[in-house]
């Protein structure tokens, strides 16, 4: 029943997006809008249809419905019920089914917007993120569906999942599910995913009305004004997946660090990179009417990743790229983004002359040429991580031998290219536009280039004495300083008007949210970038097996070990906890740690959860390897120490409020915006 | 008008202007491309089988190397307290495809463990013994091999072909 009526809802959003688009497509250039309103309701009847069929596969991990492949595959009877809901997106057919519902969250959003000033567009926003939806919708349907279930077949006696009963078979129900990955029932896990494509579908947003300003012709700045707040919603979450998503690897994965340039972590960071990109760019569209074509290559490009994206981390398993190759999916998903790349382009290039700049770059000292070269940048980091993450491929294609590149590739390459962003972030808000000179840019540095000085004789005694720590220290708290300087002279400027700090700093952040909204934002990544640095360049490591009682230094704390402890729990884990004491250099006992391993009985995977000690200078990190019976050597400890490590997080607070500052309705922007000369709207849209 | 004026008259200036921006431009782009380029060369890693690492012989020595074997469960050695872990290593073939033509990895690692014919390798690793280091599992190793065809490996990666895959569990009472 349940199961009935969740896949006739999904056949049926399929029929609406289908329908959505082709009637979209058909009126839109006829100006029938009777038809263009009926294709509206249609995009936006999916969300209900998709909410009915993704409450049903929640409504089957609930009730443990395990004759259904896919609740036998990602939960079991042992799971809290917050699991199973969350199993949604646990596995393959799940995720795809949740990306499609939250793709028509977005859309019908977007639809029940007011299209008054807009309205030309609208049929081709409804076709781009209708076909985008049906696409995702037609792999769940025909590919990977959620609702198959297991069949026994009389005569040959094996299991096979089908949509619809195959002859001389009966219906299988297994005892209990096989509980999916374990892994993936941490905390940052549950809230990683769903984070993580809220940003994907974000960007299809703006792409939509991109595309829909180059079939009609409508190339002014009404698209990027109409979706920056989309654009920003999109860029907030994809950030707030790629944080939550590092927290998660430290936390679970047991390895000591966030971030391991994997090609899934590469998959989500590349639309964040190009995104990232085309929201700086699209400010100088705006202000100066330049770089149209560029900006629209971004959300292009920006939109080819999304997929691209989903495509790597859609079940948020770590596979390998080769497994994906294997199933129906990977054709289908290249051959998407080949077909909507190839058809984008064309249209821009259809689009090109009307697309021309309406002035000039003057100066190679100005804040254009500040963003032209922020823009090679980013757009360069994207191309050597996607490059490294496509190169087993290539090599493969080319020489017949697979060669693969780490870790150590990524950060000699995006190391510099990122100190180099990270500088530029500091000095562009100072350039003025158009022309600046040396002279009144060297006046805004001064002061912050003096901070820095004594900021890294502090450093350099507090033990980064490195000449690379120091490098990056240095452009780290020039860029800080430089930042805050912009906050003081906002807040001098106000106060001198009688407020005080405090309120002046409110105010003024209140005033132009975009523009404090994105200093916050850099202060984020300032923040971030210390414990960057320190974490990688300063972190230390050790291991070693220890009797019961024995102890273990590093880097001035002691560690001892205590004892192990071996229980089941009613969950089906087995776990095994170990106690150890840490001590400072002097002696005092500092903390208490229990770095265990579970090992998950259902699915045979273990899952090591380290002990931490976590303090703002630095985190004690300790992960519970091996272990033998009681009585003979003991346990084997791996520990690290990562310094300033918490900066990472804390700056990605920072960073996360700046962006909820700079994507607040602004009720003064809509007011300037709503009274900005209308002539200029009404020749664009009078085609 | 005056505005067309104004820009013939500095058609000029203003090319010399864009001309700036191309070639500053261009030059960025060249560096990226000249930082990509060395750091595969410097950081890239040959993806080996046993046998193609034997072929190769001395011409390989010390390279950085990623190879993957089936593990052979009687020569694992491990020193707990020294963290010293010796085993042997038999080939595989890399090529998932050809890997999936022979009935899958758990019958590929099966079959390469005890077949003496297949290229066999020694391994030394320093380091704490993975949980799923035993025999018929497939390590995946970074390193480099030495003149006597010792390879140190520098990472160890265990895969075990799981139970979690394809095995049905049993039905419940109907």
């Amino acid at each position: 029943m349940t199961l009935t009526l969740g896949l006739t809802s999904l056949f049926l959003a399929f029929a609406c997006a289908l329908y959505a688009s082709v009637a979209a497509l058909i009126a839109g250039p006829r100006k029938l809008n009777a038809w263009i309103d009926s294709a509206r309701n249609a995009a936006i009847l999916t969300w209900p249809l998709l909410t009915l069929a993704s409450l049903a596969v929640i409504i089957m991990l609930v009730q443990g419905q395990y004759q259904v492949e896919y609740v036998s595959d990602v939960s079991s009877l042992a799971m809290p019920w917050y699991l199973k809901v969350t199993a949604l997106w646990g596995g393959q057919a799940g995720s795809l089914l949740f990306w499609s519902w939250l793709m028509s969250a977005f859309a019908s959003a977007a639809m029940l917007r007011r299209w008054d000033r807009d309205r030309s567009l609208m049929p081709y926003v409804i076709a781009v993120s209708m076909i985008t939806l049906a696409f995702f919708i037609l792999l769940c349907l025909f590919v990977e569906n959620p609702f198959r279930r297991l069949w026994l077949s009389q005569a040959t006696g094996e299991v096979n999942p089908a949509l619809f009963q195959p002859a001389n078979s009966t219906l299988f129900t297994p005892q209990d599910g096989r509980g999916g990955n374990p892994l993936l029932r941490h905390p940052g896990m549950i809230i990683h995913p769903p984070m993580l494509y809220l940003g994907f579908v974000g960007f299809v947003v703006p792409y939509a009305f991109a595309v829909a300003a180059l079939i009609t012709g409508r190339t002014d700045d009404e698209w990027i004004r109409t979706t920056r707040r989309w654009t920003l919603v999109g860029w907030l979450f994809l950030s707030l997946g790629l944080i939550l998503g590092g927290r998660w690897a430290y936390d679970v994965l047991g390895w000591g660090g966030y971030w391991g340039w994997d090609p899934v972590e590469n998959a989500a960071l590349l639309p964040w990179l190009t995104g990232t990109a085309f929201l700086h760019s699209v400010m100088i569209q705006e202000k100066r009417g330049m770089l149209k074509k560029w900006n629209m290559v971004l959300i292009i490009l920006t939109y080819a990743l999304v997929i691209f994206g989903t495509f790597l981390t859609r079940s948020g398993v770590l596979s390998s790229v080769h497994a994906f190759a294997q199933s129906a999916i990977g054709p289908l998903f290249f051959g998407f983004i080949g077909i909507t790349f190839t058809i984008s382009m064309s249209l821009l290039f259809w689009r090109w002359d009307s697309l021309a700049s309406e002035t000039q770059m003057d100066s190679l000292l100005s804040r254009e040429a500040a963003f032209l070269l922020n823009n090679l940048l980013f757009l360069g980091i994207a191309f050597a991580t996607l490059w490294g993450t496509i190169y087993p491929l290539i090599s493969e294609l080319v020489t017949g031998q697979k060669i693969t590149v780490g870790p150590p590739y990524y950060n000699r390459v995006n190391g510099p290219l990122l100190a180099i962003l990270v500088l530029l972030m500091g000095i562009a808000p100072l350039i003025a536009w158009r022309k600046a000179s040396f002279k009144s840019l060297g006046k805004l540095m001064w002061i912050p280039a003096a901070l820095t000085i004594p900021t890294l004789i502090l450093f350099y005694f507090l033990g980064a004495a490195h000449p690379v720590a120091l490098g990056a220290y240095a452009i780290t708290a020039f860029v800080g300083y430089t930042t805050l300087s912009e906050f003081a002279r906002g807040m001098v400027a106000r106060m001198r008007l009688g407020e005080n700090p405090l309120i002046a700093l409110i105010n003024l952040s209140a005033r132009n949210r975009r523009r404090y909204g994105g200093y916050t934002i850099h202060l984020g990544v300032v923040v971030m970038a210390f414990g960057v640095i320190g974490s990688n360049l300063f972190q230390t490591e050790t291991q070693a097996t220890l009797a019961q009682g024995e102890t273990l230094s590093i880097g001035g704390f002691t560690l001892r070990f205590d004892s192990v402890a071996l229980f089941p729990t009613n969950d089906n884990r087995e776990v095994t906890r170990a106690t150890v004491t840490v001590f400072d250099s002097s002696g005092r006992l500092i903390a208490e740690l229990h770095p265990r391993r579970d090992f998950f009985l259902d699915s045979g995977q273990p899952m090591t959860i380290p002990g931490v000690r976590s303090t703002f200078g630095e985190d004690f990190y300790v992960i519970l390897v091996d272990w033998q019976p009681i009585g003979s050597t003991g346990a084997t400890f791996k520990v690290y120490v990562n310094p300033l490590i918490n900066l990472v997080w804390t700056g990605g607070l920072i960073f996360i409020l700046g962006t909820l500052v700079a994507t607040w309705p602004d009720a003064d922007e809509e007011k300037r915006y709503a009274a900005a000369p209308a002539s200029t709207l009404a020749t664009a849209g009078a085609d | 008008m005056a505005e067309t004026i104004a820009t013939s008259g500095t058609i000029a200036a203003k090319s010399g202007g864009r001309m700036k921006f191309i070639v500053g431009g261009l030059l960025i782009i060249a560096a990226i491309g000249y930082l990509i380029y060395t750091s595969i060369g410097s950081t890239q890693q040959y993806f080996f089988t046993i046998q193609e690492l034997k072929e190769r012989g001395s011409s390989v020595v010390g390279d950085n190397v990623r190879v993957s074997g089936a593990v052979i469960g009687e020569s694992i050695q491990y020193d707990a307290q020294a963290l010293e872990l010796r085993f042997a290593v038999a080939n595989v073939p890399a090529d998932q495809k050809e890997i999936d033509a022979l009935g899958g990895l758990a019958v590929v690692l099966n079959v390469a463990v005890n077949d003496p014919t297949a290229a066999r390798m020694e391994v030394i690793y320093i380091g704490v013994k993975p949980d799923l280091m035993k025999g018929e599992a497939q390590a995946i190793m970074d390193g480099h091999i030495d003149e006597n065809g010792l390879f140190h490996a520098d990472t160890l990666l265990m895969k075990c072909p799981t139970r979690y895959e394809g095995e049905l569990p049993t039905q419940a009472a109907p």
